[in-house]
């Protein structure tokens, strides 16, 4: 009865996908309930502050000085048609605060960085080196996952904040320096129009959270990985659809909450 | 515990995303507009804001000197009141004309002080009594258009 198992097959996956929410949950509390000690072994978040914040710099600021020279770019042939360059620089630096600089960094971050640790973590499960720590009465979570998270928390907010400040440097090269928009009403336009609460902490706070759910996602699909190679290559692909999925309906309601005209 | 070359790129990675944070901050937003120095509140009342809006700045001649700290509806005069912070370097004369200016034709909004010739000057609190409201185009463009029924009768 082909009918039966394809309803069978469905049910069996939206329950599998509960089953999967719910432990995911748990495993959240499990981070942060043993964060103490990976913040007492200060070393090992720097550990991982290096692989995924100082490794994800390269492509987070060449990524962003070309967002902001397409921003500026297009920003000047829209304006233009309502003689307002001067609009310019407020035009780049508000997209670039609020959506673009959080969404993008967190995007490349999930791929660049998310990836990597969920294909780490899979393949020590894989090779059986979780089971060994847990052997030796090391919790695994403590030693391996709450480092990796923290530095995920931490570095986030602060890629975030090169990506739209290299994008504004973009806009401001091929605004001012190459197109000729006046200087001085470029900056003085951008400073009239960009609040520092209401549109920098608040894309502050955006990435933060973005930081959370990337961090989250990738450790929790390494961690559940089946222990195959098949396993940890879906389980790394399943981190960047998921955790890009998470940070663009994340991004929904963070910026229905933030910003709603007023 | 040694320091190692993974502490000094940490360390660089961290100061580059807080130098990051500090362009934003000051660069980028308005945080080094906001006046540190010492100011003093005046306010006025005005037929119509138009757009304006708290953090829009107050001008004299051209040159930043406060900003609208407060906008309210007077509800015994139905009229809106305005509450801005001076600098405290400049002070105005009591008969100063205040009026609501806009930057272009479609720019924003801005509080535009015309010193009057009073020897007295204004205080801490005082109220500014001659006020011209903000220019509604679409008023303007009504009366133009009642104008022109006019003149062709």
């Amino acid at each position: 009865m082909p009918i039966v198992s394809s309803v069978k097959r469905v049910g069996h996956r939206a329950v599998d996908t509960i089953w999967r929410i719910g432990y995911s949950t748990r495993f959240f509390g499990l981070i942060l309930l043993h964060s103490g000690p990976s913040f007492r072994r200060f070393h090992l978040i720097i550990r991982e502050l290096f692989f995924t914040g100082v490794m994800s710099l390269i492509i987070i600021l060449v990524a962003g000085l070309f967002v902001g020279v397409v921003l500026g770019l297009q920003g000047y042939e829209t304006l233009k048609s309502y003689g307002s360059e001067s609009a310019l620089g407020t035009l780049v630096a508000l997209s670039l605060v609020r959506e673009l600089g959080p969404v993008l960094a967190a995007l490349l971050f999930a791929s660049r960085a998310g990836s990597a640790m969920t294909a780490e973590i899979g393949l020590m499960k894989a090779t059986e080196q979780i089971a060994a720590m847990e052997m030796m009465a090391v919790n695994p979570i403590a030693r391996v996952v709450a480092p990796r998270f923290w530095a995920g928390v931490i570095s986030m907010p602060l890629l975030a904040a090169m990506f739209s400040a290299m994008g504004v440097f973009g806009g401001y090269l091929v605004g001012v320096v190459f197109i000729g928009v006046d200087e001085g009403s470029f900056w003085s336009q951008m400073q009239g129009s960009v609040d520092f609460q209401h549109d920098i902490l608040n894309g502050v706070l955006k990435s933060f959270v973005f930081g959370v759910a990337v961090t989250v996602i990738s450790l929790f699909e390494g961690f559940d990985a089946p222990p195959t190679a098949e396993g940890v290559s879906g389980a790394t692909t399943r981190t960047v659809v998921q955790s890009s999925l998470a940070i663009l309906l994340l991004d929904v309601i963070l910026t229905a909450l933030m910003f709603r005209g007023l | 515990m040694e320091r190692t070359t993974l502490d000094l790129w940490v360390g660089a990675f961290v100061v580059a995303g807080f130098v990051a944070l500090a362009i934003l901050a000051f660069k980028v937003g308005n945080l080094s507009t906001y006046n540190v120095s010492e100011s003093y509140q005046l306010k006025a009342n005005f037929g119509n804001i138009g757009g304006l809006k708290p953090t829009a700045s107050v001008r004299s001649a051209g040159v930043l000197i406060g900003r609208v700290t407060e906008i309210r509806l007077d509800a015994s005069r139905y009229e809106a009141e305005v509450i801005m912070s001076i600098d405290k370097r400049y002070q105005f004369p009591r008969d100063t004309l205040i009026s609501i200016q806009t930057s272009g034709l479609l720019g924003e909004q801005y509080i535009g002080l015309k010193p009057g010739v009073d020897e007295e000057m204004l205080k801490q609190g005082d109220e500014i009594r001659q006020s011209r409201s903000a220019m509604v185009l679409e008023d303007l463009i009504g009366q133009f258009i009642a104008g022109k029924a006019e003149s062709a009768k």
